[in-house]
C-alpha cells in the first residue's frame, strides 16, 4: 500500500455509561492513554466487561468519548462520524450485507468512494485473492462457511485501504482449529499490507500469537501495555500475572540481600529471588511463580508437601503446599523424572531469575 | 465527574449529517403539528374561554343527558366486546396451537386471521342487518320473526366482537406458541387432567396477555365509529355522540370537550396496557418453545372444540360474503330473485361511483407510500440511532394509536379550520385533499411503525454499523441496507396503510368536503338512509379493492421477497 501508515493515540479517554439497573453513572473506560505505533498489531485483552469493545468503538466513532481526545496520525478525530474516519472495522458477527453477494459486499466501500468501475473490479479481485476467496464472487453470504465469511469481512475492510483496521473478537464464532489458522492468516495479511491493527479478544493465546503489543485492560483502565514477552515475564500487577497464563503468588517480607539475590520470607521460609535495586529490606513483596518455572526435588530449595499429583500427558500436575500457600506446578516431560506422590515431603527448586517480584 | 463531552460530540456528529438532521426536524414538526397540536387544541378549546380557565364547557356537556348515557353505553359495549373477543380469540388460538386439526380447519383459521386486514369496518353491520334485521333473511324469512331488532346494544356488541376477535386470536397465538410444552407436560405427568392443566398452568401464564388483549379490544371498541353509526340505532356511543354534536348540534366546543373525555378514557386504558401489561405479557413468555407440542388427539376434547371454532369461523365468513350477495338482491329484504346488478349500475351511473372510487383510491394511494416510508424512517431512528428527541418521536407515534379517529377529526376541525391557533396560518390546508391524506397517514402510522420496529429489531445492529463504517452516510445506510433488508415489512406496511386509508371513516367523515366523494362515507350515508342495496354495492367495491391489494402484495412477496432468502440465515 502506498499510503502513509498512521498510528493511533488515545489521550486521557473516558467513557461514562449509565447502569441501566441502578441508574448510576459508571466509567466503562477510565482515563486511558495509549500510543499505538503505525503499522503495529496491538491487542486489547481483558476480562469480559472491561471496556475493550467500548474502546474500539470509540476509535471507530460509534461511541463518543466523554473525556479526552483520540488522534489518528496527527489529526484529532473526536468530531468525525464513523463514515468520515479512516478506519475499518471487522465485526464479531461479520456483519456482511445479506442482500449482496460477495463481490458487492467487498465493493460496497469502494462504490461509496466513487471509485471507477474498472478499478473496483481490479481491487476487489486482488483483495479476494489475498484472502483466498477467488472464484466465490457471485455467492451470497449465506452460502459461505464461517471462516469464509470472516475472510469476506476482512477483505471488505482491507479493500478500502484504511489507515487502521479494527477487529472486535473476529474469531469468536469459529471452532478452535479454524481460529488458530485464521489468526495466522490475519497476522500474515496485516504484515503483508503493513497496516495498523487494533484487535480485541479475550483469548490470551490468540493475543500472544499475533500481537506486537498487548494491552491488558481491567475495569476500564489499562493495567499494562507491552510485548507478549514483557507481559508474561514482567507483569506489573497480580491482576496481569494472574490474567495471563497461570501464576502462583507467594507473599512475604524481604529479609536480606546481596548484589545478585534477595531473600524473601514466605510463611517463615526464605525464598531466593533476583535482587533489583529498588527493593528494600523490610518491605512486603509478592513472588510470582509460573507453574512451569519450578520443579520438585528431594533436596535443596524450599521445603514443601505434595497435595495433588496427576499425570496429564505432556506434564505432571502437582499441587504442593509451601508454608500456608498452595502452589500449582507443571513438570513437563515427566517420563524420565521422579514422580512425587501425595503426602510426600520434598523441595521446590527454581532459578532466582525465573520468578518475578512485585 | 468531569465535564462530559460525549453528548456534545454525539450532537456534533449528528449535525455533520444534514440529511439526518433535517429528517428529524421534519419528523418532529410533522408529529407535533398533526398529532400533538390537534389534541392540545382540544384541551385549550374545552378549558379556555374568553374569561380564562374554566370548566364551563364540561359542566354544560355533563348536563346533556344523552352524553352521560353515551358514556355508560360506550363503556358497557367496550366491556362486553372486550370479554367476548378475548374469550373467542383465546379459544381459536388454543385450538390452533393445541388441537390436531385438518386442512379444512387450517384454511378457515387462516381466512379468519386475514379478515381484520382486508375488511372495511362496517361490513359486518350491514350483513347483520341483512340477516337478522326486521326484514332479515334469517329472522323474517326463515324463522318468521317480524319484529326482531338488531339495532342497539346487542347489535353493536356482536358485530364488534366479530370484528375484533381475530386480533385477539393473533395475539394469543403468538403467546401460546411460546409456552414451553414441558411446563404443561410436567403437570400432566403428575396426574393433572387436561382441564386442570389449562386452568392451573396455561391460564396463569396467559393472564397478563389476557388483560392485554382485553384492553386492546376495549380501546378498539370505544374508538369504533362506523359500526355504532350503522347498527347503533338510537343507542349512541361516545364516538357517534361527538359526531352528532358537530354535524347535528353544530356545537364545536361541546364536541371538543366530549372528545377530551373520550380521549382520556382511551389514553388511560392505553397507558395501563402499554406500560403495565405489554411488558409483563411478553416478559413471562419469552423464548421459543424447546420442542414440538404433543397435539391433543382425544376426540372428546377435539370434536367439540373444533366444531365450535369451525361454526364461529364459518359464521363470520358467511357474514362477509353476505355483503356482495346482498348487493345483488333486487329489493333488500323483500325480493331476492332474480339477482340483479342494478345497484352496481346505479352507483356508477347515478351516484358517482366512479368518482368515489377514484377519490378514495387516489387519496389512499398517495397516503400509503408516505405512511410506509415514514413509519420505516421512524422505526429506523428509534431502533438504530440515538439522538435527543428520539423518545419524543417514539412516544408521539405510539400515542397516535390511542387516539380515536373521531377525536382526531374534531381536533383537526378545531385546529385547522381557522388556521393554526386560529391565526390563519396553514388555513389553506383545511378542506383540501392534503389534509385528508395527512389524516390517513396519521391514522396508519402507529401500526406501520410498530411492525417496522419489530422487523428492525431482528436485524443485527452491526450490519448497519458496518455500512456506516465503510463510509456510507445515514441516508445511504438507510437506502442501501436498512430498506432492502426490511423490504417485506415495508411492502406489507404499504398495503396495510393503503387498506386502512381506503377503509377509514371515523376521522375522515368529519373533515371531508363535498369536493371529495369517499366510498366509506357513501356507504355510511346510504346505510343511514336505509338504502342497503347501494351501501352493499359500494362495500363490495371496497372489499374488491382491498382484497386485490392484499393479494397482489402476497404474490409480490412470494416472488420477489428477498428478505425470505435472508431470513433463513438470521
Ligand atoms: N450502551 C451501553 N450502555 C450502558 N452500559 C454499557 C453500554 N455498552 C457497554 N456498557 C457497559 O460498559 C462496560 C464495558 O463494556 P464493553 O462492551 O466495552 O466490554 P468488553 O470488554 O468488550 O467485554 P466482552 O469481552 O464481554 O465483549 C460493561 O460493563 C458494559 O456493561
Ligand atoms: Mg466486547
Amino acid at each position: 500500500m502506498k499510503k502513509e501508515k498512521k498510528g493511533i493515540r488515545l489521550d486521557h479517554i473516558s467513557k461514562i455509561y449509565k447502569d441501566p439497573k441502578t441508574g448510576k453513572d459508571f466509567y466503562a473506560v477510565k482515563d486511558t492513554s495509549l500510543e499505538i505505533e503505525p503499522g503495529s498489531f496491538v491487542t486489547l485483552l481483558g476480562p469480559s466487561g472491561c471496556g475493550k469493545t467500548t474502546t474500539l468503538r470509540m476509535i471507530a466513532g460509534f461511541e463518543s468519548p466523554d473525556e479526552g481526545e483520540i488522534f489518528l496520525g496527527n489529526e484529532a478525530i473526536n468530531e468525525l462520524t464513523p463514515n468520515k474516519r479512516d478506519t475499518a472495522m471487522v465485526f464479531q458477527s461479520y456483519a456482511l450485507l445479506p442482500h449482496y453477494n460477495i463481490f458487492d459486499n467487498v465493493a460496497y466501500g469502494l462504490k461509496l468512494r466513487k471509485v471507477p468501475k474498472e478499478e473496483i473490479k481490479e481491487r476487489v479481485t486482488r483483495i479476494l485473492e489475498l484472502v483466498e476467496l477467488s472464484g466465490m464472487e457471485a455467492r451470497m453470504t449465506n452460502q459461505l462457511s464461517g471462516g469464509q465469511q470472516q475472510r469476506v469481512a476482512l477483505a471488505r475492510a482491507l479493500v478500502i485501504e484504511p489507515s487502521v483496521l479494527l477487529f472486535d473478537e473476529p474469531l469468536s464464532n469459529l471452532d478452535a482449529k479454524l481460529r488458530v489458522s485464521m489468526r495466522t492468516e490475519i497476522r500474515r495479511i496485516q504484515q503483508e499490507v503493513g497496516i495498523t491493527a487494533v484487535y480485541v479478544t479475550h483469548d490470551q493465546s490468540e493475543a500472544m500469537a499475533i500481537s506486537d503489543k498487548i494491552i491488558i485492560m481491567n475495569k476500564g483502565v489499562v493495567a499494562q501495555m507491552g510485548t507478549p514477552h514483557e507481559i508474561y515475564y514482567h507483569p506489573n500487577s497480580e491482576f496481569v500475572a494472574d490474567f495471563i497464563g497461570e501464576a502462583n503468588f507467594l507473599k512475604g517480607k524481604m529479609i536480606s540481600h546481596d548484589d545478585k539475590v534477595a531473600q524473601i520470607e514466605v510463611d517463615g521460609l526464605p525464598i531466593t529471588v533476583a535482587y533489583e535495586k529498588n527493593m528494600k529490606e523490610g518491605n512486603d513483596y509478592t513472588v510470582v511463580l509460573r507453574p512451569e518455572a519450578a520443579s520438585l526435588s528431594e533436596k535443596g530449595g524450599v521445603p514443601c508437601t505434595v497435595e495433588l499429583s496427576r499425570f496429564m500427558g505432556s506434564y505432571q500436575n502437582y499441587h504442593v503446599r509451601v508454608g500456608n500457600t498452595l502452589v500449582k506446578l507443571e513438570e513437563h516431560n515427566p517420563k524420565n523424572k521422579r514422580i512425587f506422590e501425595v503426602g510426600e515431603k520434598c523441595t521446590l527448586v527454581f532459578e532466582p531469575t525465573s520468578v518475578h517480584v512485585l | 465527574m468531569a465535564t462530559r463531552q460525549g453528548a456534545s460530540l454525539d450532537r456534533k456528529k449528528l449535525m455533520a449529517d444534514p440529511i439526518m438532521v433535517s429528517t428529524i426536524v421534519v419528523l418532529i414538526a410533522f408529529l407535533t403539528l398533526f398529532i400533538l397540536y390537534p389534541l392540545a387544541i382540544l384541551l385549550v378549546d374545552s378549558f379556555v374561554s374568553d374569561s380564562g380557565l374554566t370548566l364551563d364547557v364540561f359542566k354544560r356537556i355533563f348536563k346533556i343527558p344523552t352524553f352521560k348515557t353515551a358514556i355508560t353505553n360506550t363503556l358497557k359495549v367496550g366491556f362486553l366486546v372486550g370479554i367476548i373477543s378475548t374469550a373467542v380469540g383465546l379459544l381459536f388460538a388454543y385450538v390452533e396451537v393445541y388441537v390436531r386439526s385438518n386442512k379444512f380447519m387450517g384454511g378457515l383459521f387462516k381466512v379468519v386471521s386475514m379478515l381484520p386486514v382486508v375488511s372495511p369496518p362496517f361490513v359486518l353491520s350491514l350483513s347483520m342487518i341483512m340477516l337478522f334485521g326486521k326484514a332479515g333473511i334469517i329472522t323474517r324469512h326463515l324463522l318468521g320473526i317480524y319484529d326482531n331488532s338488531v339495532y342497539g346494544f346487542w347489535g353493536i356488541a356482536i358485530v364488534q366482537s366479530m370484528t375484533f376477535f381475530p386480533v385477539c386470536y393473533m395475539m394469543f397465538r403468538g403467546l401460546l406458541k411460546n409456552i414451553d410444552p414441558s411446563l404443561e407436560e410436567a403437570a400432566r405427568d403428575m396426574g393433572a387432567s387436561r382441564s386442570k392443566v389449562f386452568t392451573s398452568v396455561t391460564l396463569p401464564l396467559l393472564l397478563p396477555g389476557i388483560g392485554n388483549a382485553f384492553l386492546v379490544t376495549f380501546i378498539e371498541s370505544i374508538a369504533d365509529f362506523a359500526n355504532p353509526m350503522i347498527i347503533g340505532g338510537s343507542y349512541d356511543t361516545l364516538a357517534t355522540t361527538i359526531y352528532l354534536q358537530i354535524t347535528g348540534a353544530y356545537d364545536k366546543p361541546g364536541a371538543a370537550a366530549m372528545a377530551v373525555v373520550l380521549l382520556c378514557i382511551t389514553l388511560l386504558m392505553f397507558a395501563v396496557q402499554k406500560y403495565y401489561l405489554e411488558a409483563k405479557s411478553t416478559a413471562t413468555l419469552t423464548g421459543k418453545a424447546s420442542r414440538q407440542r404433543m397435539l391433543i388427539e382425544d376426540k372428546s376434547v377435539r370434536l367439540p372444540l373444533t366444531i365450535l371454532c369451525g361454526a364461529i369461523a364459518l359464521f363470520v365468513i358467511i357474514m362477509y360474503i353476505c355483503v356482495p350477495i346482498g348487493a345483488l338482491f333486487p329489493t333488500w329484504g323483500y325480493t331476492f330473485f332474480p339477482l340483479t346488478t342494478k345497484w352496481f349500475q346505479l352507483i356508477f351511473t347515478r351516484y358517482k361511483g366512479f368518482k368515489a372510487f377514484k377519490d378514495s383510491f387516489m387519496l389512499s394511494v398517495i397516503a400509503a407510500p408516505i405512511t410506509a416510508l415514514l413509519s420505516m424512517i421512524i422505526s429506523y431512528l428509534v431502533v438504530k440511532r440515538k439522538f435527543k428527541g428520539k423518545g419524543f418521536i417514539e412516544a408521539v407515534s405510539m400515542l397516535a394509536m390511542a387516539v380515536p379517529g373521531t377525536v382526531l377529526g374534531v381536533g383537526y376541525i378545531r385546529g385547522f379550520s381557522g388556521g393554526v391557533f386560529h391565526t390563519g396560518f396553514l388555513q389553506g390546508l383545511y378542506g383540501t385533499g392534503a389534509i385528508l391524506v395527512i389524516v390517513f397517514i396519521v391514522r396508519s402510522l402507529p401500526t406501520g411503525t410498530r411492525s417496522g420496529i419489530a422487523a428492525l429489531r431482528q436485524i443485527d445492529k452491526s450490519i448497519e454499523e458496518s455500512a456506516y463504517d465503510m463510509g456510507a452516510n445515514s441516508m445511504k445506510v438507510f437506502t442501501t441496507v436498512t430498506l432492502p433488508l426490511i423490504k417485506d415489512s415495508f411492502l406489507s406496511g404499504l398495503v396495510t396503510a393503503f387498506v386502512r386509508s381506503i377503509t377509514a371513516i371515523s376521522a375522515i367523515i368529519l373533515l371531508v368536503t363535498p369536493q371529495f366523494l369517499l366510498i366509506t362515507v357513501q356507504i355510511n350515508e346510504f346505510a343511514e338512509k336505509g338504502s342497503y342495496g347501494l351501501a352493499c354495492a359500494f362495500a363490495t367495491l371496497l372489499i374488491a379493492v382491498t382484497y386485490t391489494a392484499v393479494a397482489l402484495m402476497n404474490l409480490f412477496i412470494k416472488h420477489f421477497g428477498t428478505s425470505r432468502k435472508i431470513k433463513e440465515e438470521y
